[in-house]
């Protein structure tokens, strides 16, 4: 079976996000300073194949922890749908 | 002592550090190629700085799984030497045998200029040679440079002796100001806790030649060969 994996990968909460602060910053140049709190990070999406769901989240698993993301610095988070 | 300089795709500082190592010092050096697991028997690793895969994904992450990374991995274990510069500092944090990462720079620019490093020890086989009292003046080049580690890692790099190098003024003094990229206390180089694997972001091997003006990045490649020659 193929899987789709969609994937977020987040910086850390702890960690600043200059790209995040600096479009938070411009919020307000665009009349919009209720918004804050901008943090940026990447959305990733894969086709997996795998005998069924659980393999294919284990491969994703797999692939997120060691190249994905670095957990280091960063989260990440993943919905699996068939193909 | 012979030196392996490894080329990634990507890679643009491998030629300073060779012409460094082989004409400057006087060594024997291997060109070693990514796709090539074999380390021809170099006794000291050198990852260049660069741009290794476009710096796609996170700096130093595709470089990481290069099939000459198991060789790398497998000979830094063993006790060899391992030294990466800026780029080749990413690719060891990504692999996991330095600690911490690199994140972009706090301000979000790419960085290219001349900063003061103070060494932190004299007891590695990259800086016996160094006065710790006096700053050196070595360039880095970089947008991913701020060191970053949890609390718990960095009061045990502080330990045991790991932090290599910190970011200074003129003078020496670490401070904020000195900081040029938000690394965690100043951070710009540490080793890993048995001191065979060294990162450091600036350039030692941009200023190591007379005809460049400045040499104050020498006395790293004499503080490898003091300890290392044979």
């Amino acid at each position: 079976m193929k899987f789709k994996a969609e994937i977020d990968v987040m910086p850390l909460e702890a960690l600043l996000d200059p790209q995040g602060k600096a479009v938070t910053s411009s919020m307000s140049n665009l009349g919009l300073p209720e918004i804050e709190n901008v943090r940026i990070g990447k959305h990733i999406t894969l086709t997996v194949e795998a005998a069924d769901q659980p393999e294919a989240e284990g491969k994703v698993e797999e692939a997120c922890k060691k190249l994905l993301a670095n957990e280091i610095m960063e989260s990440f988070q993943f919905t699996l749908t068939e193909a | 002592m012979k030196f392996g300089v490894i080329t990634f795709p990507g890679s643009n500082c491998d030629q300073d550090m060779i012409y460094v190592l082989e004409t400057i010092m006087g060594q024997q050096v291997e060109q070693l190629w990514h796709k090539d697991p074999d380390l021809k028997g170099c006794e000291f690793i050198v990852l260049p700085g660069g741009f290794s895969y476009g710096d796609y994904l996170r700096s130093g992450a595709i470089a990481r799984f290069s099939p000459i990374m198991n060789s790398v991995i497998e000979h830094a274990r063993k006790g060899g030497y391992v030294l990466g510069v800026c780029n080749g500092f990413q690719i060891l944090t990504e692999s996991g045998l330095l600690p911490g990462a690199l994140l972009h720079n706090a301000n979000q620019k790419f960085i290219c200029k001349n900063v003061h490093l103070k060494a932190q020890t004299f007891q590695t086989v990259l800086t016996n040679q160094i006065d710790l009292f006096k700053p050196l003046n070595i360039p880095i080049a970089h947008a991913e440079g701020r060191y970053h580690v949890d609390a718990d890692t960095l009061e045990s790099l502080n330990e045991y002796g790991q932090v290599l190098f910190r970011y200074c003024d003129e003078n020496g003094k670490v401070d904020a100001a000195a900081n040029p990229n938000g690394s965690v206390d100043n951070i710009a180089g540490v080793c890993n806790r048995e001191m065979n694997v060294f990162g450091m972001m600036p350039h030692p091997e941009r200023a190591a030649d007379a005809e460049l003006g400045n040499e104050d990045g020498k006395v790293l490649f004499e503080s490898i060969l003091n300890i290392v020659s044979v």
